[in-house]
């Protein structure tokens, strides 16, 4: 950017010697392209300066998490349950087992649905309208607050069943996981060569064989990727948990009881009064964006082998 | 007539008792051979129409299960705000009461909040995202590209309650004893900054939301500018454009119905950003008078009342809102993928 | 041992192109049948309909009678019992990447549900060695991926797997097209070697190859088979003058 903007243009004329009109319209032509350049520098500027500016809150966030959770971060946060109002000490470990439990019935759930689904979009619906609806769909449903998820099991379950469960809340997180995973596992799936299919049904493979051994086996790197990017991304919700699995101050581990859970701690932590429950709040976030950093650098890894993009 | 290929033909090889014939025709040369055990079980294996049928039946009825989703949520949503419905009819958006106590819900603050936060936070955001988004697809030196959209990956993947825990203790002390002095007194005669600065309210719920919303407009602005063909660029450049003109020309012209789309999905975002609004926002179910104010958005009042919600009725108001919720950011999420699919063509989406 | 095809009346699609039209030949048993023709002529096309692989395309479709031994593989079989009986080799190698060797030669059985392991292992050695290919990977069997061989050894590990499972009829499209010249020559002395058992139907676009390794070539134009005879007669005397422009490289 240190550049001149004025290298580029011919040398300046000498007007008071009797210059010809076509020099004079070069003088506007010259001045014209003058305000070209330092636009084209003013932007370019801007552009940079937005970056940093956008980095910054990272930066910021990260910094200060790492500085207010790490301080904060004891072997007794894993191993504790929560201690009594005022009283120093205590961790979360209630919580983390809890999301833990969660988590894996959503996964349960989600995953097996939401791969299946992926695997109909891209080897039998290709081209069909419905195939085309449904990832329109799901591409819509990625985007539905995760509140209204929250609200519709309580609905559906908690209403029901008149008291709070971890299998409410795992099913919310769920219906969660579904859409995401379904159009990662058809990313995935369409980076296969046909060629691979090919072979498989030219040794008189069936379909729904060659699928299963060839076609998922082969793609089956990215489709776990896409499943742990689901996964960390249902992991730090806590608007879907506040209504169904609601969070417990004790060790709870049954299906149908409430049960705490990490994202839920914190929220309710972080409104509260006590510092010594913002120390905790502030651990358990160091500990869910770890998680969450892990995967999504994994995830890079990973698209940098496939093509997780449709364009370029 | 004698072709040239007969003489490379004529290499020691070509000595084929058949000499050449036709060849036996269409049956098998008797005896027959015994089958080896590999051909006997080949032909002893079913051809597995019936599996192939029950498979691809199965994984249609996962990818069925997207709609069922839908539509689940849909109707329960709506059997269970009937009551609100029936009882406050569609004036339930346009009143500004909210009084568990007396049983009188008007949803109109809540209304006005979330659209004043989302569009305040897009003001934020869409510029900065657009800056990222040319900064990274047209000047950024290469190898700075791969970090630097890490690093947005990284912030849409922060989880909205460590935003708001963020936001609670490092942004409203900031804004309430160093920014909200400093607008005020420097622009304080918009009227726009009156009243407390508690450091909660409208203008900090927003600097969130815009922070929050910007990764993904970024990311997918980006997207939709990579899909612009090279050639248009190159064409512009060919006329003599600086780099900023082929922008503009080459790329954001072309790029421009797919920007829209990421920008209205990331109003779809913020529309619905729950958690990390609830905590700084002020939750005051009043029409703000100045960015100061608290407020209060739909996201917020389920978050923070639905599980106090005593009475029927105040339950069935706070589902109306939650379908309310639900039915806008699916429309507006429609628009903008519909926006964004015209641009990219079709090409798979990035899983947002 | 091979057994002959019958072809009457084959007219394929793709969508609405009309790729093939009423082609009919006879492929003798246990003798390499070349198919020569311009780019485009229908000669791919062809060969996989012998296959039934042309259906795997959603908007592809055939008619006409293709009668394997006495069996119409249109109308008495269904596709997949048909490419157990067929083996296939395409133009590019397209071995299992997540398989070792030993699973790619031995992939047309173990997914079809063959458990026995000593017939496995013999069949595996039998097919690479008569793909010309068991002494230069016999050590890395399962310890190497059948993505990591060279161009040339995995065709040959292609050829390999398609033996495997035992075929009547042996097919392929432009075997060596993507290879160099040294491998070329490998799979040329392979299929030679190959035709004392096996019917094979190899498509190329080199005339110099099919006129080393087949008795019989068709010659395909436009979606039709304008001759079919001995190769000796095809490269010597053809009876068409598109044949006789075509071999005297007027055109394609």
């Amino acid at each position: 950017m240190a550049t001149n903007p004025f290298h580029t243009l011919p040398p300046p004329q000498d007007f008071a010697a009797g210059a010809s009109p076509t020099q004079q319209t070069s003088r506007r032509v010259r001045l014209n392209r003058v305000r070209r350049h330092l636009w084209n520098h003013v932007v370019t500027g801007l552009a940079v300066l937005s970056t940093v500016i956008v980095i910054a809150p990272l930066v910021a966030i990260l910094g200060y998490l790492i500085y207010k959770g790490a301080s904060s971060l004891n072997l007794a946060f894993f191993t504790h349950i929560p201690a009594p109002v005022g009283e120093p000490g205590g961790g979360m470990a209630n919580a983390i087992v809890g999301s833990g439990l969660v988590l894996g019935i959503a996964s349960l759930m989600g995953i097996p649905v939401g791969i299946a689904a992926g695997v109909y979009l891209a080897e039998f619906g290709r081209g069909s309208w419905l195939a085309s609806a449904v990832r329109f769909t799901a591409d819509v449903l990625n985007g539905v607050p995760s509140i209204v998820m929250g609200i519709a099991i309580y609905s559906l379950i908690v209403m029901r069943q008149k008291h709070f469960s971890a299998l409410a809340g795992g099913v919310a997180l769920a219906i969660m996981m579904v859409p995401t995973i379904t159009r990662t596992t058809e990313e995935m799936l369409a980076t296969v060569p046909h060629a691979i299919r090919e072979a498989a049904y030219g040794l008189g493979v069936p379909r729904w064989r060659t699928v299963l051994s060839v076609t998922l086996k082969t793609a089956s790197p990215g489709i776990i990727t896409g499943c742990m990017l689901a996964f960390a991304r249902v992991a730090g919700e806590t608007a879907p948990l506040l209504f169904t699995a609601f969070g417990n101050e004790f060790w709870s581990l049954r299906l149908n009881e409430p049960i705490a859970a990490l994202p839920l701690q914190i929220y309710v932590y972080a409104i509260s009064p006590y510092d010594e429950w913002h120390r905790l709040a502030w651990a358990g976030s160091l500990v869910l964006i770890v998680l969450i950093m892990v995967s999504v650098t994994l995830v890079r890894i990973y698209a940098n082998r496939g093509v997780l993009k449709g364009a370029s | 007539m004698s072709s040239p290929i007969i003489s490379i033909a004529q290499k020691p090889r070509q000595t084929d008792p058949s000499g050449g014939s036709q060849g036996s025709p269409a049956q098998l040369d008797a005896p027959e051979a015994p089958k080896s055990p590999v051909r006997q079980f080949l032909m002893s294996r079913s051809s597995g129409k019936a599996a192939d049928t029950t498979f691809s039946a199965i994984m249609l009825m996962c990818a069925l299960s997207i709609f069922a989703i839908v539509l689940f949520i849909l109707y329960i949503l709506i059997a269970r705000s009937k009551l609100s419905i029936s009882q406050f009819g569609f004036k339930f958006f346009t009143r500004s009461a909210w009084d568990p106590v007396s049983g009188d819900f008007g949803a109109f603050p809540f209304i006005y909040g979330t659209l004043a936060t989302s569009l305040l936070a897009l003001l934020m955001a869409v510029p900065l995202a657009l800056g990222v988004a040319v900064f990274l697809t047209e000047l950024c030196p290469q190898k700075l590209r791969a970090p630097i959209s890490f690093v947005t990956e990284l912030l849409a993947a922060i989880p909205s309650v460590v935003y708001g825990l963020w936001a609670v203790f490092v942004l409203v002390p900031l804004m309430r004893d160093q920014l909200g002095p400093f607008l005020q007194k420097y622009l304080g005669w918009t009227q726009l900054f009156n009243g407390y600065n508690f450091g909660v309210g409208l203008l900090t719920a927003s600097i969130i939301l815009a922070i929050m919303i910007l990764p993904i407009i970024s990311s997918i602005a980006r997207d939709i500018m990579l899909a612009v063909p090279i050639s248009q660029r190159e064409g512009v450049l060919a006329l003599g454009a600086t780099r900023w003109e082929m922008i503009r020309m080459g790329v954001l012209r072309n790029a421009r119905i797919g920007i829209v789309g990421a920008i209205i999905l990331g109003l779809g975002r913020a529309l619905g950003e729950t958690m990390a609004v609830t905590m700084v926002i002020g939750n005051h179910p009043e029409i703000p008078k100045s960015l100061f104010s608290p407020g209060y958005t739909l996201a917020s009042v389920i978050a923070n009342e639905f599980s106090e919600a005593t009475g029927d009725v105040y339950l069935s108001s706070l589902i109306e809102i939650g379908l309310a919720l639900f039915l806008v950011t699916i429309v507006v999420n429609a628009i903008a993928r519909a926006l964004v699919w015209a641009v990219t063509r079709g090409a798979p989406a990035r899983a947002h | 041992m091979g057994v002959g095809i019958d072809v009457e009346n084959l007219n394929a699609w793709y969508g609405s192109t009309h790729t093939l039209q009423d082609i009919s030949l006879n492929i003798p048993a246990n003798h390499a049948t070349a198919l020569i023709g311009p780019s485009g002529c229908g000669k791919s096309t062809f060969v996989r309909c012998l296959n039934r692989m042309h259906e795997t395309n959603p908007i592809a479709r055939a008619t006409g009678v293709v009668k394997m031994g006495d069996i119409d593989i249109y109308q008495d079989a269904n596709p997949v019992e048909i490419r157990r009986r067929v083996g296939m080799v395409f133009q590019r190698p397209n071995p299992f990447p997540t398989m070792s060797i030993y699973d790619n030669v031995a992939s047309g059985l173990k997914l079809n549900g063959f458990r026995n392991r000593a017939i496995l292992d013999e069949t595996v050695e039998r097919s690479l060695r008569a793909a010309a290919l068991w002494d230069e990977v016999k050590d890395d069997l399962k310890k190497k991926s059948g993505a990591s061989l060279s161009g040339g050894q995995q065709q040959r590990m292609c050829i390999a797997r398609a033996l495997a499972v035992d075929p009547e009829v042996l097919l392929m499209d432009e075997p060596a097209s993507a290879l160099d010249p040294v491998s070329t020559s490998k799979i040329e002395d392979l299929i030679f070697e190959l035709k004392r058992q096996y019917t094979i139907v190899i498509v190329t676009h080199n005339m110099q190859q099919a006129a080393r390794v087949a008795e019989n070539t068709g010659f395909f134009l436009n979606g039709k088979m304008v001759e079919f005879d001995s190769t000796h007669k095809i490269f010597t005397n053809p009876k068409d003058k598109r044949t006789e422009d075509y071999i005297t490289g007027r055109f394609g």
